[in-house]
């Protein structure tokens, strides 16, 4: 698997090449700024992007913008954004963006490198990786929908970990249960929720975060 | 203050009267004078009132004068050898007692006149007059002896422009408002008087038809003519002023250094704390690591933890320092991120072409999170909505929320705060808060928004 990398700060470039490659992924490239980025995507059309939020020059939201930019020119990119910190606003853009190939993760999260690894591997198979932060703020959100109310405790876990981007086998795994139980939750979140079930992984990611966003 | 109609002198006319859907049948001219008309009769009767003002005045003057040219007169008698001493005495402290009790009250008296004046003026001339007077010493928080009081009274030079004022406009100034009603009585003597001739008649008319035409620019001038004396000098402008940048500037520093204690302390008792006691977890793990690699492993795990913990103990603290999206995106879009994460309805409208500076950014962005705070602490509301846009120099930010109401400024010390911090940019924040609610709070910042930074990439 090829993967692009664009940080700004030497010590976690090179310690995020070093750690993917023990992986066992490629890197083709690691810049430090977002026009070398755009360059770097049309040069060697990798599987997947690795862009930090704060680049150079401005030092805002330099990353989102380029990863916008770069999914532009070439649709369907997947692109991980890693970021000191997440807003909902950034993951509503990036969503926006089109269809699957998004993450969008905590810098804590490289820390765990299989969890994070897997998080690459999911956002360059089309899926989506959103950080649990995320997703437990859009849950706060809802605290107050009669609906999300109406969910056991349990299947709010489920739903968490599905809005994150999770697969069955994992929710199953993570979870410490069955993966047919996993099932026979989502189909009661998606009847609790007036959602269309769907078999497609993402489809189904996506259809919770609009839910959630709504 | 709902701007009154008479204020739109140049149309001469008011368009939308309350009485227009009663004369359906009339044609369009017929209303129109007619609702010319009232708003001349409406200048008349205003000019009545300000003559009854200026009428008051000049009496309380007369009254002051006259009692006390009669107690010094009474008091001179008394040095008529025949009378006795006792009598003497008593007839001196009569004349000190109507100097030093009923100066000062007629002084106060006049004070309110002064300040009813300026508050007709401002409704019925359309000419905005600021009080001019220096605030009381017991503002923040002096005692409020009689002595002071007195002091504050006298030394203050508004109190001898309204003086001023009450003899001019006594004298001479309330002819201006009174023009018109006097004219327009003079056209009815006109009318209705028996024997007159058809040209003193034609006079008369025209003299009142002239005073109702220009009653408007009348009270206009009476407006300007008690502006010049009512209105803060320029020097007692500067003063306030002064005081004003005074007193914000000591808030916005205790505000500060609060701030900057908050923070040392936080790091202090947070992340500071947690990286000693990693450093000690990660010693521990380097000391048993060939003697026990599974117990050292565990160690270099929970080092890790506390790492992570840290690091989300850092963003909580850069969240209240200076919200990242705040620097990333201004201040519009970092209200919609806040926005985002509240669990409310909260609808955001913005309208901003550029970013005012970061100071100013971050005090609107922190009322509205104090502000969003409030709502959803004590409002019980479903819904809210924000407005921001740059109008007239000025940044204006709405929060309604459908909630219960009954918000007070003087109860709640969130709200005196976001008072005061906006203060110290010259900001002002209105409140509407009637029971069963809606509360609609209005935010205004004098500031200038700078074009957005273009992105090189």
């Amino acid at each position: 698997m090829r993967v692009v990398i664009a940080e700004d700060l030497f010590l976690l470039r090179d310690g995020l090449t070093r750690m993917l490659q023990a992986h066992g992924l490629e890197i083709t490239a690691a810049v430090d700024n977002g026009a070398d980025l755009l360059a770097a995507v049309a040069k060697d059309q990798p599987d997947v992007a690795i862009v930090d939020v704060r680049l150079p020059p401005t030092f805002t939201d330099e990353g989102i913008r380029a990863a916008l930019a770069a999914r532009h020119e070439a649709p369907g990119l997947p692109v991980l954004v890693l970021s000191q910190y997440v807003e909902q606003l950034y993951a509503r853009e990036l969503l926006a963006s089109g269809g699957g190939g998004i993450g969008y993760l905590l810098k804590d999260r490289v820390f765990d490198s299989a969890q994070f690894v897997d998080a690459v591997r999911r956002v360059a198979a089309g899926g989506t990786a959103m950080d649990p932060e995320v997703i437990a703020r859009l849950l706060a959100r809802n605290t107050g929908n009669a609906s999300v109310g109406a969910l056991s405790p349990r299947e709010r876990e489920v739903l968490a970990l599905m809005a994150e981007g999770r697969s069955n086998a994992a929710i199953a795994q993570r979870l410490v249960i069955t993966e047919r139980a996993v099932a026979k939750h989502t189909a009661s979140i998606f009847l609790k929720l007036d959602l269309q079930p769907s078999d497609d992984d993402n489809r189904r990611v996506l259809a919770v975060l609009a839910y959630l966003e709504g | 203050m709902p701007v009154p109609k008479q204020t739109e002198m140049s149309a001469g006319h008011d368009p939308d009267g309350p009485e227009r859907p009663d004369v359906p049948d009339l044609p369009v001219p017929v209303t129109e004078f007619l609702n010319w008309m009232r708003g001349r009769l409406a200048f008349v009767g205003q000019g009545l009132l300000f003559f009854g003002l200026a009428l008051a005045g000049l009496a309380l003057l007369l009254a002051y004068a006259a009692v006390l040219g009669v107690s010094i007169k009474v008091a001179l008698s008394a040095r008529d050898p025949y009378s006795d001493q006792t009598e003497r005495v008593v007839l001196a402290s009569l004349v000190f007692v109507v100097w030093l009790v009923l100066g000062p009250l007629v002084l106060v008296w006049m004070r309110g006149l002064a300040r009813l004046t300026r508050r007709l003026v401002g409704q019925w001339c359309a000419v905005a007059i600021a009080d001019p007077y220096l605030p009381p010493p017991w503002a923040d928080g002096g005692k409020k002896g009689l002595r002071r009081r007195l002091k504050w009274l006298l030394t203050d030079q508004a109190t001898w422009r309204d003086l001023l004022w009450v003899t001019v406009d006594g004298c001479l100034g309330w002819i201006l408002p009174l023009l018109p009603a006097g004219l327009l009585a003079l056209g009815f003597v006109g009318v209705f008087a028996p024997y007159a001739q058809l040209e003193l008649r034609l006079l008369t008319i025209g003299a009142a038809a002239f005073g109702l035409w220009a009653a408007p620019w009348l009270m206009r001038g009476y407006g300007y003519l008690a502006h010049s004396m009512l209105a803060p000098t320029r020097q007692a402008e500067l003063a306030l002023r002064v005081r004003h940048l005074a007193e914000t500037r000591t808030e916005a520093l205790d505000t500060g250094a609060a701030e900057i204690r908050r923070i040392e302390r936080d790091l202090h008792d947070g992340a500071q704390a947690r990286l000693v006691a990693m450093g000690m977890t990660l010693d521990a793990a380097g000391q048993i690591i060939d003697t026990n690699p599974e117990a050292a492993r565990a160690l270099l795990y929970e080092a890790r933890d506390a790492s992570v913990k840290a690091l989300t103990e850092l963003r909580a603290l850069v969240r209240g320092i200076h919200p990242p999206v705040l620097a990333d995106r201004g201040v519009a879009d970092a209200i919609q991120a806040l926005a985002l994460d509240t669990p409310m309805r909260i609808h955001v409208a913005s309208d901003l072409y550029g970013r005012p500076s970061a100071p100013i950014e971050s005090a609107a962005y922190f009322a509205v999170s104090e502000l969003l705070a409030n709502v959803s602490k004590h409002a019980e509301a479903r819904e809210t909505w924000i407005d921001i846009r740059h109008t007239d120099g000025m940044l204006r930010i709405g929060v309604t929320d459908n909630g219960h109401g009954g918000a007070d400024p003087a109860r709640g010390s969130g709200l005196r705060g976001i008072e005061r911090r906006l203060a110290s940019f010259d900001g002002v924040m209105a409140i509407s808060s009637p029971p069963g609610g809606p509360t609609a709070v209005t935010m205004e910042i004098p500031c200038e928004l700078s074009l957005p930074k273009t992105s090189s990439s």
